[in-house]
Order: C-alpha cells, then structure tokens, then sequence
C-alpha cells in the first residue's frame, strides 16, 4: 500500500513532465466530471472514516460535501481520494484532486515555496503527545530517551526535531506513513510516545479499546491551524472553497440550521444577509458560477459549522472534543468568517 | 548497432520532451528547478546516523546519512545472501534425500513471495513478538533482544588501535607473498606448504600480538537499560534487520540456484579426469569444478548483488532511513522538491549499478576462457 502510494508520488512527477498544468478553470472541469475530486486523509476517526454503508463521512469529509453541495446541489457528487502526509501535495498539485481537506496545517512554505493556496482554517490545533498511562509521565520534558512514533511527510514531524532540540533531550525518531500504522506501532510497543495534532490524538485515543490507559499530556508544542487547500493561481475554484466554508460559520452565528434552512430560505428574512445568502436578493450566487440557491443547498445538506462539529467531533462522540479555540468569536473563540455582503 | 543508435536517440528524445515540458510546467507554477535547498538545515531527524546528524544538519548530509544506511543493508545483506546461496546450492546437491528436500522447499518458498512481503513479514514478528525493553531478552549478559532492536556491546577505539590495523595489513601482505613463493615452490619442486593454515595464523596473531603490545586500546560499551530505552551500545533496529534478513533470505535463494547452476554445468567428465589424474576429491572441487563453475556462476550472481541492492529501496516500506526515505522522502515531502530530490535518488541509484556491472564486465573478461 505505502509502495503504491510512493508511485503515486513518481506518477505525479511524471505526470507533471507529460501532461499541462490545469489552467484556471477548475469549476468547468469539476462540472463537466459531474463530480468533485477530494483529497481526504486515509482515515483517522471523526475527520474522515467510513460509516456502515461504506461512505465516507467526517469532519473534513463534511467540506469536500459542503463544495459538491454548493456546485451540484447534490452533497454526494464528490470522489474521494485517500493521501498520506506525504502524497497529498503531489496529489493536489497533479490534478488528481481538485482541493485538500485533509487537517493539513497553513505553514508559510507551502502557502509561499509549494504554491498551495490555502483558504481558511477549519480547526485551530496543535501538537500535543500521547502516551501509556502505565510509563508514569505526566510532562512531554519528561520523554528524554523515548522512542516516538512520529507522520512523515508533515509538519509534526518538524515540530518534534525542534521540541527535542531546544529541550536538550535525546530521542528516537520511529517514521511512519498512516495514522492508521502510527497506532498499530504505538500498541505493539514500537513506540513509547505517539506525536501529531491533538485532534488526531484525540480521534487515535477514541480509536483504541482501552482509552482510559492512555493520556494525552498537557504541553503544547506548535500551532497547527488545519484547513482546506487548492493549487495556486486556481483563484476562482479557491473562493467556492473559501465561501463554502464561511457560510458553514455565517450560519450558525446567524442560527441557520440544516433542518430550518429551507423553511427560512422560503421566507423572506429581515436580516438582508440572510436574504443575499439565500439567493433571494442580488446575484451573488452567480458571481461564483454557482446557482442563487448555492447556500441553501450547502447548508441543507451538512448543517451549519457547529452541527458538523458536534456531528463529529464534539463532546458527545467518543472523540469527545470541546469547542474551545473553536468556537465562534461570539462565544469568545476564534472562528470568524467575513461578511456575505 | 543501428538498433541500439535508434533507441538511444529515441530515448534521448523523449527525455528533452520530458524535461522541456517539465520546466515549461514548473514555470506555469512560478517555480523553477534548483539544488539550493540542498544547502538549507534540513530540520528532521533521522534515528539511524553512522556519521554526524542533527535536525539543523543539511539536506545534503541527509542524503549522505541515507546513502550510508543504503550502503549498510546492501553490503551486509550481500555478505549474508551469498553465504546463505553458496550454503543452500551446494546442498542442494546433496545425495541425502532429506537436506535436498528441506533446502529445495527454502529455496522455492523463500524467492516465490515478493520481497516486499517478506520485509513485512520480518518486521512484523519483531515488532510484534519480541519483547518491550523493559523485559528484554538478555543473551550472554551483554547483548539484549528488544522489539525496538538487538543492541550489542559497541567497540570504542582508542587512537593507539591504529596499529592493530597496520599490523592487520601487514598480515595480510605478508600471506599474500607467502602463497605466491610457496606456489612457485610447488610448480618447481612438486613440494607443499600447508598455505592456508599458515596464512590463517600469520593473519589473525599478528593483529592480537599487536592489540596486546599496544595495550588493549579498545574499550566495550555496554547497552544499559535507562528510563525508556536501551542507552549506549550498538544498536541493530527492527527496520534494519528485517530489511537485511529478508533480503538477504530472499536473494540468497536466487544465488543457491545459480550456485547450484554452475556447478552442474560442469561435465562430470572433468571430475573423472581429475580423479584419473589422481587428485583428491577436495582438489578436484578447488582445482578443477570450482575455476570452471565460477565463470558460470559469478555473472548471474553479480546482477543478484544489483539487484538485492535495488531493492534495498523497498526500505520505505518500514521506515528504514536509506536514501530513498530520507532526500527522495522526507526532503522531497517538506521542500516540495519533487523534481530534485527523485533526479538525485535516480542518479545515485543509476551510478551504483553502472558500478557494479563495469566490475561485473571486466571480471568476466578476466576469467573467460583463453583458448589455446
Ligand atoms: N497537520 C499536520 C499533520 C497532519 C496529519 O497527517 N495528521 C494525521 C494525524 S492527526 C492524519 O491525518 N493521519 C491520517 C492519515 O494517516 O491519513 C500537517 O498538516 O502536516
């Protein structure tokens, strides 16, 4: 599996050699396909697993839904292509698929030196480490010697070298390609520490029989802000992105929901945003090369940002997570979306 | 000759298509090719370094760092793959019934499963069968058997073991001339030394004589269990170890065929000649079938070495650092320098084995048979 998915990488170079790059008219490709390309992650609970049925389904599964929403008004018009940390830039940048939302971190080098484009954040994260309740640490200071199971290919793994160095603390770099292989080297004692987002963490840990043995220690060691990505220059495509998001965070500041979405939209709304949002004033609908109704579809078929949070991630599923940064600014948290004006 | 002109331009051709479109692409995307990164801190770490490494080393010592860990498993895993081969074919050959059976089913079982499985497979049991550290398989009080590697007391040298080197050239020189006179002595005087034992001696007591006048100038450290892991020692990784092992199992079964090839393909007309002659079964292999069946077997074994080296790059699959993980890995990934970093992994790759077939042509030139 890992094999193929290093030929991808050569592929990808060599498709870059033979083929042109795509021009700037991704929304006439993907509408022309009839359905969107997504980058997801190869599984990691709550972000992008498969329900019983089969389908994916997720936290970042929900945006690549919300832009297939927003494009076709059908939220399961979407293929979805699994990436490690290190096939999705190749990926994205080959063709293969038409945006990332795979919790990739905004970092200045692959916004300026990779030409990735990214267009907001979707959860403020950051790194934290995860450990046996049974090795007895209560503090990342205290890991001088350990072996950690580290993503290749992602900012993590940076973050770590320069955690350890600047601590003055030896360890042993254990590489590995797949959430899926970090936690299957964790169990097996490869490992005595795993290290990546605390929301992967968070997810991992719910992932396991035994969560109560594990415990995530307190420190902190980088930002991660996560988010959705195109390809550079691909500005048009990046704004039906960008706003399939922010309207996901206008709506539940403004209290739309996915269940009264469609009776509000049938009403005028004294709130005139409301109104520009549900394409029953002005053409902004059109100015994206979407239907008026774009919005209503987005949100009738995923819910509003703090649904698809709860849906997912919050404190009532085995992930567990609170809103915390994450809530809206409103509520003293940093998700902030511009105006629909 | 028109057939091989034909193809080198077409693909010459189709190289400065790729390339013209390549860099036509990269300036689409405002990027342009260049090594300059190379010279940047690469900000990784990589757990195993034979020689200094830290996360603000460069991208260059990296691929230097993944470059030795290639050389590693390639040379160990040759060593052993041709021990295992030469051990299997010539038993292969075995009268008895049992030791033929057993070693042919090794052989078929070992090189019919892709390689790649294997590796898997040898990582696996380690990683999953051997214990933590914690409770460490302990073998002669010094070396311990862990799931996060095999760690051995490691050597330190200190300056003055310099002269067990020397002396160890120097036995070896000397041996050298000894076989050469006592070979001449024999063609003159039909007379034999008892070469090999003497050698042997001269080889391996000079070095000790040394080593005890200079004092013992060498120390062990001792792998000593301290809070998570073993500390100090040599340490031989799962990654490491199942990379060699199954490579070297999986190659040594390729190399017991050709082993046993070449042996076969020596008429056995020669063997009843020899002993006609009156040479001893044991001279009849070292003088007569072994010279022959060389010719036969070394070419064939040589692209087995090129190709257990190749296939080295399967490393990624466990993570072990070689030089395909490191520049054509983690470099690539972090500096997006898809472009650089595989033309640099396709070169290295590309040299190694352009070396070994020049030796691989002029061996076969030395030993080809002269006609008289
Ligand atoms: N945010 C980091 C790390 C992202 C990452 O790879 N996260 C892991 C664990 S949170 C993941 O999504 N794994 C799923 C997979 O293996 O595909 C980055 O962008 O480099």
């Amino acid at each position: 599996m890992k094999i193929s998915k290093y030929l991808s990488i050569v592929l990808a170079v060599l498709a870059l050699g033979v083929t042109g790059v795509s021009s700037a008219g991704t929304l006439d490709d993907v509408k022309e396909r009839g359905h969107l390309q997504c980058g997801i992650n190869t599984g990691l609970t709550g972000f992008a697993f498969t329900d019983d049925a089969g389908n994916w389904q997720g936290f970042d599964v929900a945006l690549c839904q919300a832009v297939a929403a927003a494009v076709f008004g059908d939220a399961s018009a979407v293929k979805y292509t699994n990436l490690t940390g290190k096939t999705r830039f190749e990926a994205l940048k080959a063709g293969e698929v038409d945006m990332l939302s795979r919790n990739t971190t905004w970092t200045y080098s692959r916004d300026v030196d990779l030409k990735l484009t990214f267009l907001g954040v979707n959860y403020y994260d950051g790194q934290g480490f995860i450990v046996p309740a049974s090795l007895g640490v209560s503090s990342a200071t205290e890991l001088e010697g350990a072996s950690v199971c580290i993503q290749t290919g992602t900012t993590t793994e940076l973050n770590l070298a320069d955690f350890f160095r600047s601590n003055n603390m030896n360890y042993e770099p254990v590489p590995i390609e797949t959430n899926e292989e970090a936690r299957n080297s964790y169990l097996a004692g490869r490992c005595d520490v795993y290290t990546t987002d605390r929301s992967g963490l968070a997810a991992t840990r719910a992932s396991l029989d035994d969560p109560e043995n594990h415990v995530v220690l307190p420190e902190i060691i980088s930002k991660e802000p996560l988010g959705p990505l195109v390809r550079h220059g691909d500005d048009e495509w990046g704004d039906i992105v960008r706003w399939a998001l922010n309207v996901l965070i206008i709506a539940e500041e403004k209290g739309i929901t996915k269940d009264n979405v469609r009776a509000m939209a049938a009403e005028t709304q004294k709130d005139a945003e409301l109104n520009r949002m549900f394409g029953t004033e002005g053409e902004y609908g059109a100015m994206l090369g979407l239907s008026a109704d774009w919005v209503v579809n987005v949100l009738a078929a995923v819910g509003n940002y703090g649904e698809i949070f709860e849906q997912y991630l919050g404190v009532n599923t085995d992930i567990g997570l609170a809103r915390g940064v994450n809530a809206l600014w409103t509520d003293g948290g940093l998700i902030y979306a511009p105006p629909y004006r | 000759m028109i057939i091989q002109i034909m193809v080198i331009v077409i693909v010459l051709t189709l190289l400065g298509f790729f390339i013209r479109n390549t860099l036509n692409n990269l300036e689409l995307l405002g990027r342009e090719a260049g090594y300059g990164f190379l010279f940047t801190p690469s900000n990784y770490d990589i757990n195993q370094h034979l020689i200094e490494y830290n996360s603000r080393s460069t991208h260059l010592r990296a691929t230097i760092v993944g470059l030795i860990n290639t050389g590693l498993v390639a040379i160990c895993g040759i060593v052993l793959a041709t021990i295992i081969g030469f051990v299997a074919g010539v038993l292969r050959l075995s009268s008895n019934f049992l030791i033929n059976r057993i070693v042919y089913a090794f052989v078929e079982f070992s090189r019919n499963v892709p390689v790649l499985l294997w590796i898997l497979l040898w990582h696996g049991v380690m990683v999953h069968s051997l214990p933590h550290p914690k409770q460490a398989v302990t073998i002669a009080d010094v070396s311990f058997l862990t799931n996060r590697g095999f760690y051995v007391p490691k050597p330190l040298l200190e300056p003055m073991f310099w002269w067990v080197a020397v002396a160890l050239v120097i036995g070896i020189a000397g041996a050298a001339m000894f076989a050469r006179y006592s070979q001449k002595r024999q063609e003159a005087t039909g007379q034999r030394y008892p070469v090999i034992w003497i050698n042997s001696a001269v080889i391996i007591v000079l070095p000790l004589l040394a080593y005890w006048m200079a004092g013992s100038p060498a120390t062990l450290e001792m792998p000593v269990f301290k809070g998570f892991n073993f500390q100090g020692g040599l340490v031989l990784t799962p990654e490491f170890l199942a990379l060699t092992l199954a490579l070297a199992v999986y190659t040594g079964a390729f190399i017991a065929e050709i082993v046993r090839a070449g042996i076969l393909a020596v008429s056995h007309g020669q063997t009843e000649a020899a002993y006609a002659l009156g040479l001893k079964s044991n001279w009849t292999m070292r003088l007569v079938i072994l010279p022959q069946a060389l010719r036969v077997i070394v070419p064939p074994m040589i692209s087995q070495y090129l190709n257990l080296t190749k296939n080295s790059s399967l490393a990624i699959a466990v993570g072990y650092m070689d030089v395909v993980a490191t520049i054509g890995g983690i470099s690539l990934n972090q500096t997006g320098r898809a472009l650089e970093c595989m033309s640099i992994v396709l070169s290295i790759y590309l040299c190694i084995s352009l070396l070994i077939s020049a030796f691989m042509n002029w061996y076969n030139k030395k030993i080809s048979l002269v006609e008289r």
